[in-house]
């Protein structure tokens, strides 16, 4: 239930009374309806799933969540594979 | 690709495992229930990199491999009627019915057309005014939004000849019933992430609590299940008794209010059986009577035909976690991808299928022998 | 009211239509129209004695007592044309390439028709000039054909079968069987170019991209090829099904292992993207100007280089090897450092939303 892709929005209009987005997925453009998500601004970008914006992609929570990851790897480096857990 | 690439760094998976094997003291299982987690899991070899300790075991995430038999057999009854333009998800066509499939329907010339968004299917009906178009709207909470949009929008434009065939099913009450199975062996949980982005996570720490099993909401990517399982492991080891978010970018607590609301205009709970396991009170979403006339159900009258599932196949006791695929004698054998037994093995997502076509054939076979 | 007299002599019926502007019925007759066909929209592109000879058969000497590579093919892909191609160059380049395979010269291909009534005449011309130009890319002439005329709706526009024979450079066995041990497995460029280009043409899934198909004739890389190295035991050309298909094919006839580097297979971004949106895997996305070569590992580096220098072959590389292990399936290790098996593609490739 959950092919979740990140997409970026290029472009916003109205279409048939719903708020539609061009969006680009890496080179791959479609359109995808930001009802749910209606604050998304141009350059932003979502959650899609089958055609829709489900979420807003927070940058802030993304970079913490990978300095956080980083630092759990870099513990790793540091210490080496053999130490063994305290 | 953004907010993928970053999430599939092969040094910071290994890291974070590592993390997890200097962190585990003893054994524990822990469960995932989203097909997409499965698929993620298999397809990247991450269970074959956990340490020993850590058993994952597949829940009933994929809303193909749960749509009820007679569900199947009303959609194909639909179908194969003339005056229908029938519009499914990919993953549907597959499904075996008592004895037919979509795709026997589509080659004896009923009009089944795969569509990428349930607005394809609304334009579809826009442009076909003589034919009644219908959406097989199945998932869990993270595909409601866009099937409800679907009926909104048909709504809206007064579109006559547009419905849906809904089958919703919902995570929490599957938690429920699995954690109260006096079967039960999961001591963890996986949330799924793009449920909750939509529904949030509030609804889990009563569930957490009452069973005490720690839940972790997880992504997708390598990355975010490894996080996923570490968060969880952690909590495990530590003892608490909590529900964390290890999917913070896409995913807040109360989440998404629009789509919510959307839903509860559209849908309320309804007792829904699930494939291979039964029913289970209350999992389930319909159409409110408000939206009677979108109801395919009500629209046409099809009557249910109830059939047996094949005696080998243990798909229900799978999508428990009670057994593996290769627990099941016809795995491999009477049972594969080209032609399953069991909707497990039909759905790209169920742990069967994955199983197969990543490659777990041989463990069976070398403990068979 | 007329105050003529009515003439009724010399009244004849109305000749008929010539119809120049689109394919009907009559076309596909065997009589006067479908010999105007050939003369107007087959010969002229099609250029060859063989061909202008206009018996039921060509006569052609090719040239040698060696062996022959003969292979056939039926294209019904929709639409016509498509970022990259068409129909009629994917005709002539895919049985091309499967004559190739074998380490042979393509020299002659057949070409047979199935047109749909109201098919209009410029799509067919375009299509044949289409398909002479790949064949004069290729070095072949098209010496024989044919051409039927179905019912509206029973044909997308147009179906074409091809049929071609080369001749196989001696001393050389190559075939799917052919794979040994220790042999490192080449491919000759990304994979899943043709297969979204053309997803994305058929816009049923409302997606645009930029990607063009990679349809090209790859006899003259293969030729290329074997004159570096005696010791190429496989080439095939990864079509439906994808590259995926095609080493378990390999794997199976072999009966040998093949592990692949999955860091190593070359994908572009936007074949990658299109797979994550849709749930696909490019392993089993179809390809029409690619190869997969599986040679000795003492001749991949000239092999590579000589690739590299020749046209369809510049970003060939390295992807995985041979083993003798795990006979009869193909194994991919993951950039986190696991292992998964690769298995043919089942059935229809369906996008999921799960």
């Amino acid at each position: 239930m959950c092919l979740g892709v990140p997409g970026k929005i290029v472009e916003i209009n109205d279409v048939n009374g719903l708020k539609m987005a061009k969006v680009d997925f890496g080179g791959i453009f479609r359109e995808a309806c930001l009802d749910y998500v209606p604050e998304a601004k141009v350059g932003e970008y979502c959650v899609i799933h089958v055609g829709f914006a489900i979420s807003l992609l927070s940058e802030k929570e993304a970079l913490e969540t990978l300095d956080l990851l980083k630092q759990i790897s870099n513990i790793e480096e540091e210490l080496g594979p053999d130490r063994t857990a305290a | 690709m953004k907010y993928v690439t970053e999430y599939r760094d092969a040094a910071l998976v290994k890291g974070v495992i590592e993390e997890i094997r200097r962190t585990v003291t003893r054994t524990w299982t822990i469960m995932e229930i989203c097909g997409g987690q499965t698929h993620a899991i298999v397809r990247h070899g991450i269970d074959q990199l956990l340490p020993k300790e850590i058993e994952l075991v597949h829940g009933p995430g994929c809303p193909v491999c749960v749509t009820p038999l007679e569900l199947i057999d009303k959609a194909l009854a639909i179908a194969a009627r003339p005056e229908v333009i029938f519009c499914s998800y990919g993953d549907m066509l597959r499904v075996p019915g008592s004895a037919r499939d979509l795709f026997s329907i589509k080659a004896q010339g009923g009009d089944v057309r795969v569509v990428y968004s349930p607005l394809d299917a609304v334009n579809l009906a826009q442009a076909n005014p003589d034919k009644q178009v219908v959406f097989f709207a199945i998932g869990f909470e993270t595909t409601a939004p866009p099937n409800v949009m679907s009926v909104l929008q048909a709504q809206r434009l007064g579109l006559k000849n547009y419905s849906i065939l809904v089958s919703h099913v919902c995570v929490p009450p599957a938690i429920q019933a699995i954690l109260s199975s006096p079967a039960n062996r999961v001591q963890g949980f996986l949330l799924a992430g793009h449920v909750c982005a939509v529904m949030g996570y509030w609804e889990y720490p009563s569930l957490s609590e009452k069973f005490r099993v720690p839940m972790a909401v997880t992504g997708f990517e390598p990355l975010d299940i490894v996080q996923g399982i570490l968060t969880t492991v952690r909590l495990l080891e530590d003892g608490r008794v909590e529900v964390a978010n290890a999917y913070p970018r896409a995913v807040t607590l109360e989440g998404n209010r629009p789509a919510q609301a959307a839903i509860s205009k559209v849908f309320m709970a309804c007792d829904r059986k699930w494939r291979g396991i039964g029913t289970i009170p209350m999992s389930g979403w319909c159409l409110r009577p408000a939206f009677d006339e979108f109801n395919a159900e009500k629209r046409f009258e099809v009557e249910s035909i109830t059939a047996d599932e094949s005696p080998l196949c243990i798909a229900g006791q799978i999508l428990q976690g009670l057994k593996k695929p290769h627990d099941c004698t016809a795995f491999g054998k009477e049972c594969t991808t080209e032609h399953p037994l069991g909707a497990t093995m039909v759905s790209s997502e169920g742990a069967c299928a994955a199983y197969y076509r990543y490659g777990r054939v041989e463990m069976n076979q070398s403990m068979q022998s | 009211m007329s105050e003529e007299t009515v003439n009724m002599e010399g009244a004849v019926c109305a000749p008929p239509l010539s119809h120049t502007d689109q394919i009907v019925m009559g076309h596909g007759a065997g009589g006067r129209m479908g010999h105007q066909l050939i003369q107007k929209a087959f010969l002229p592109a099609f250029q060859n004695p063989a061909l202008s000879a206009g018996d039921d058969a060509a006569r052609v000497n090719p040239g040698s007592n060696g062996q022959l590579s003969i292979s056939t093919d039926a294209h019904v892909v929709w639409p016509l044309f498509f970022p990259g191609g068409d129909i009629g160059r994917l005709a002539v380049c895919g049985t091309v390439n499967d004559v190739a395979m074998l380490g042979a010269r393509p020299l002659y291909l057949t070409a047979g028709f199935i047109l749909e009534e109201g098919l209009p005449m410029e799509t067919l011309q375009r299509v044949v000039v289409s398909m002479q130009s790949a064949a004069m890319e290729a070095g072949v002439q098209i010496v024989a054909g044919d051409t039927k005329v179905v019912q509206k709706g029973k044909a997308d526009g147009l179906y074409i079968t091809t049929a071609g024979v080369g001749l196989v450079r001696s001393g050389l066995t190559i075939g799917g069987a052919q794979a040994r041990e220790g042999d490192v497995i080449i491919l000759s460029g990304s994979i899943g170019d043709h297969g979204i280009a053309v997803l994305a043409a058929r816009g049923e899934l409302g997606f645009q991209s930029s990607l063009k198909s990679d349809v090209a004739p790859l006899n003259h890389l293969v030729a290329r090829m074997l004159d570096t190295s005696r010791n190429i035991h496989v080439l095939r050309d990864p079509t439906r099904g994808g590259l995926a298909t095609t080493l378990n094919e390999i794997a199976v006839q072999s009966n040998l292992g093949i592990v692949l580097n999955e860091e190593a297979i070359p994908v572009h971004p936007e074949v990658n993207a299109a797979c994550e949106m849709l749930g696909f895997d490019p392993l089993y996305i179809a390809n029409e100007g690619k190869l997969v070569a599986v040679v000795a590992r003492e001749d991949a580096g000239r092999i590579l280089e000589a690739m590299h220098g020749t046209r369809y072959g510049e970003e060939a590389v390295i992807v995985g090897e041979v083993t003798s292990e795990t006979r009869g399936r193909v194994l991919l290790k993951t950039a986190i450092g696991s292992t998964r098996v690769v298995d043919m593609l089942a059935g229809e490739m369906l996008p999921r939303i799960c």
